[in-house]
């Protein structure tokens, strides 16, 4: 009996002595401690959870072979066995960092700071820029860096012409991205804000996945699935129009279409403008969507074809008598269709496909003061003033990029992409000019993203590009290197060269031409507090090889590659989303720009002509959720920009007669939303009305000046009138979709 | 002779302990773990505290894997900070809030499962709500309505529902007189109810507060 007792006491007591401490650190691979992390006992209760200072400690009765698992937010989960005997066991642990996309932001202009995402800006907030009417474009021309221009379309960045900035949707290059237009009258994008998810605008320094863009990328992401099905209506004096989205029953797909219908008729019998409309400009836009939730990833289509028309008359500069009536006529398809898929074990692909077509029919004629046509074979400086251009731009493309995580602190990603762009065109004035041009373009890249340590990232980079027309290989290495100074701080710098190709007109004429060159130096620094952040940004670009014009006589030229130029500067911006003033967003941003080249018919280096020196922009917006009612206010300046006269001389080549600079650009736009419905969660019908106007106090805008053939005459070329206004009333029925109704097709 | 009897009944004894032990060892082992936590989830007062909390119902669900209480407590010891404590980012504290809902809906799908959907999207809207409420309030709304469709009578969710009335300004169709019949409702549900072992029982007090705050 007491032998068995002893045993019990004994085997109680060993029981009692089975209880093991298990204790240690958790900390990052630098050594800062991790808290809140959650250590388990694989498969029992046991754990613990690490304090401020990384430490842990917990006592388990469990005996033999374990695992010992830790996870924390923001890090990779971690395993690791552990034998528990009768001693106990102290175990330190080390956590990687979790690696995504998130945390490479150092070249990309990062202004949404709240979900710390690459989102330049959001839908809404493109819509939401007073007097800007929801144009991609001219709300990035808020942001430093951008310039001013409002005679050509296109963004001018940082020294660069419109066509050096590219617009890529979901990967893949977009030929046409704004509407047909007259020459001196700027356009509007093709493209809503509210097909993305977001807008990323690089003004340098830009990923190798991204080429033919001497300047500057502007990267958008098509949204995914919508939240739910509904329908929109439009109604406004200048368009209306309306809009399908249905989202499967399972959540799993959707499919949308939209039209709408734009005339200014109304409006420029309402609102004079300075040319002569004789046909006014109207358009038939319509798109079709469908998108479908794979395993671990998304195929998205978006096609949208557009046919616009419209004509007008402006005095000819070089007759007193005469005008020159313009015919315009345009048809732009554009489709894209990509699929992005997780394949797991650290890989990653996205896939784009697309193909557009872009016609244009141009026509123009001289016309007396009763719109009769005359024509003058035999005058030097009119004979081409009547002319009729019918042109065709295809392009079709593929892009791979695969993407494989390589451990926790390195991403791999490689791929490459072939278009085929067709161009024909015959000019006919005087004689016929056919302009044909075929080519194939193929470009490799690959890029690493390394964490070198917990502050200190690189990227680095390389593209390789061939062009069948140019029959040259070019190497465009990218770099950049980013360190954060504090949590929420972050010096950048980066370095790449960049090529692209010579318009097509100018491959045209002069075939033996090769890519045109641009070497960036960057460097930012970066700090984002709670809703605030603030930027400053010095950069150097170097241009090589720029286009420059032979020409043979006033009106033919040929074309070598021997321009060159420069530009640096320093851009500050800041934003402040509804921190210091409640409900009030606003940025500031300014643009210090130095810059000359000598190209196309400049003679020498000169500043261009699209260029301002300082630039400025201040937006701001409010909301009154008492009134249901925004306020947004926008005001831009910028310095006047210079403006030459360029005489071909007796010798052939150009020289400078006469130059000047245009007076400051001064704009306030405006913008008024009224959402009565806003927060009635019954309410079957959603209305925001909404009116905008640019130019608001009226200011003289002079963009630049045009001169005759001989210099003699000078004219400024302005907006077509002083302001612009908008008003609108948009409808949306199923569900609460305030940015869908504020746009639409504004 | 006596003495082995006794021995042997003693012996008997302990087996039968030791057996008993055994089969309710498990069930008993998670409803006094549960407990425990539960108890500590009701003292909690840092943020600090929460986390442990949470990481210690998770460790629970972990190991079980056939309760959706523990990876609902583990996500409700998250959100609950959360309303405070300004130092935490919904945003952030949402993706490992989100995971632990899905774990434990993917056990059983409930209807109190669909008001910490409904809180933790409240709070995401709550970081920007003029510009988030278009999409983190519909989800908030839908988590709601599904919710309130599998059980109208739920306390909890009728709680929530009229909280979200309560702080939506008057203007937007919220408001003091708006909630107060939807939380007058609530109190009263929370009267009748009999919740079982171990479920969730939270919200009376507040619900009552709240109520209170309406005249």
């Amino acid at each position: 009996m007491k032998r068995l007792l002893q045993l019990i006491l004994l085997f109680l007591s060993l029981a009692a002595n089975g209880q093991v401490k298990i204790s240690g650190s958790v900390k990052r691979f630098d050594g800062k401690p991790v808290s809140g992390a959650n250590i388990s006992l694989k498969d029992t209760y046991d754990g613990a959870t690490s304090d401020s200072l990384g430490f842990y400690s917990f006592i388990t009765t469990e005996k033999g072979k374990f695992v010992l698992s830790v996870s924390a937010t923001g890090y990779l989960y971690t395993e690791d066995s552990i034998f528990i005997s009768s001693s106990p066991i102290i175990k330190h642990i080390m956590l990687n960092e979790e690696l995504n996309e998130i945390t490479i932001t150092a070249r990309k202009f990062d202004a949404d700071d709240k979900s710390k995402s690459v989102t330049l800006l959001n839908s809404l907030d493109v819509a939401t820029v007073g007097g800007a009417g929801a144009d991609i474009s001219s709300v990035m021309k808020t942001l430093p860096g951008t310039q001013q221009v409002g005679e050509r379309e296109g963004l001018f960045v940082r020294g660069g012409t419109g066509t050096e900035t590219k617009q890529f949707i979901d990967g893949t290059l977009v030929n046409n991205p704004y509407f047909a237009t007259a020459p001196d009258i700027g356009a509007r994008g093709r493209f809503s804000p509210f097909l993305f998810k977001g807008t990323v605008f690089s003004t340098g320094g830009y990923s190798a996945q991204y080429g033919q863009a001497l300047s500057s990328a502007l990267i958008l992401e098509s949204i995914d699935l919508p939240e739910k099905s509904h329908i929109d209506a439009s109604v406004s004096p200048l368009v209306w129009g309306g809009a399908i989205q249905q989202l499967a029953k399972n959540e799993k797909s959707s499919w949308g279409v939209s039209y709408n219908y734009v005339n200014l008729g109304l409006y420029f019998y309402l609102v004079k403008q300075k040319p002569d409309y004789f046909k006014v400009p109207n358009g038939h836009n319509s798109d079709f969507n469908f998108r479908i939730k794979t395993k671990k990833g998304i195929v998205k289509f978006y096609s949208a074809l557009g046919i616009g028309d419209g004509g007008l008359s402006r005095p000819d500069i070089d007759s007193i008598f005469f005008k020159d009536a313009l015919n315009i006529h345009n048809l732009n398809w554009y489709s894209n269709l990509s699929w992005r898929e997780n394949l797991g074990n650290g890989w990653k692909f996205i896939l784009g496909l697309s193909y557009s077509t872009n016609r244009d029919h141009m026509y123009q004629e001289l016309q007396d003061s009763n719109n009769v046509p005359r024509e003058f074979p035999n005058s030097y400086f009119l004979m081409n003033k009547t002319f009729n251009l019918k042109s065709r731009q295809d392009l079709s493309q593929i892009k791979l990029v695969l993407d494989k995580r390589l451990s926790s602190s390195a991403v791999f990603r490689f791929g490459g992409e072939y278009w085929y762009n067709i161009q024909r065109s015959i000019y006919t004035a005087t004689y016929e000019y056919p302009g044909n041009l075929n080519d194939h373009f193929t470009a490799l890249f690959a890029e690493t993203d390394i964490h070198i340590s917990n502050r200190l990232t690189a990227q680095a980079g390389c593209r390789s590009e061939y062009s069948t027309i140019i029959d040259q290989v070019n190497i465009a290495p990218r770099m950049s290197l980013s360190y954060k100074t504090s949590a929420n701080s972050v010096l950048c710098v980066s370095y790449g060269i960049f090529y692209q190709k010579p318009e097509n007109q100018q491959l045209i004429a002069s075939p033996q031409l090769g890519y045109t060159k641009a070497t960036h130096y960057i460097a930012y620094f970066q700090q984002n507090l709670k809703g605030r952040i603030l930027r400053t940004e010095v950069f150097y670009k170097q241009y090589n090889n720029l286009v420059k014009t032979i020409p043979k006589d006033l009106y033919f030229s040929t074309y070598n590659n021997a321009g060159d130029g420069y530009a640096n500067g320093i851009e500050f911006f800041c934003r402040d989303n509804k921190v210091s003033v409640k409900n009030l967003d606003y940025w500031v941003s300014y643009s210090y720009l130095d810059t000359k080249r000598e190209f196309l018919n400049y003679p020498k280096r000169i500043q261009p002509n699209f260029a301002a020196t300082h630039n400025a922009s201040i937006v701001t917006k409010k909301f009154f959720p008492k009134y249901k009612g925004g306020i947004n206010l926008t005001y831009t300046y910028s310095t006047g920009r210079p403006y030459y006269y360029f005489h071909l001389n007796d010798q052939n080549s150009f020289e400078i007669k006469d130059q000047g600079r245009a007076k400051d650009f001064h704009n306030v736009g405006l913008s008024l939303s009224y959402i009565p419905s806003l927060g009635k969660q019954d309410a079957k019908t959603f209305w925001v009305i909404f009116a905008s106007v640019s130019n608001l106090l009226g200011s003289d805008q002079v963009y630049g000046y045009n001169y005759s053939y001989n210099g003699s005459v000078k004219q400024a070329v302005t907006p077509t009138a002083r302001r612009f206004f908008f008003i609108g009333v948009f409808l949306s029925w199923g569900v609460d979709r305030t940015q869908d109704a504020i746009n639409n097709n504004l | 002779m006596k003495e082995k009897i006794r021995i042997t009944s003693l012996l008997t004894f302990f087996l039968l302990c030791f057996f008993s032990l055994i089969s309710n060892a498990q069930d008993d082992k998670f409803v006094k773990a549960m407990q425990k936590n539960l108890k500590a989830l009701d003292s909690a007062k840092t943020t600090a505290e929460y986390i442990a909390i949470s990481n210690s119902f998770e460790r629970i669900g972990d190991a079980e894997k056939t309760s959706w209480l523990p990876y609902y407590y583990a996500a409700l010891a998250l959100i609950t900070p959360a309303w405070n404590d300004k130092a935490i980012n919904a945003d952030e504290n949402s993706v490992k809030v989100k995971a632990l809902i899905d774990k434990a809906s993917k056990i059983e799908d409930n209807v109190e499962i669909y008001g910490l959907r409904n809180m933790i999207a409240t709070q995401q809207m709550m970081i920007d709500p003029s510009t988030r409420w278009v999409n983190y309030g519909v989800d908030a709304s839908t988590a709601l309505k599904k919710g309130l469709a599998m059980d109208p009578e739920n306390p909890r969710l009728n709680f929530l529902k009229g909280s979200s009335i309560f702080y939506t300004p008057t203007q937007f169709g919220g408001g003091k007189d708006k909630a107060k019949p939807v939380l007058q409702k609530a109190v009263e549900l929370y009267s009748k109810e009999q919740p079982k072992p171990l479920y969730p029982s939270w919200g009376k007090n507040s619900a009552e507060e709240l109520l209170a705050q309406c005249n």
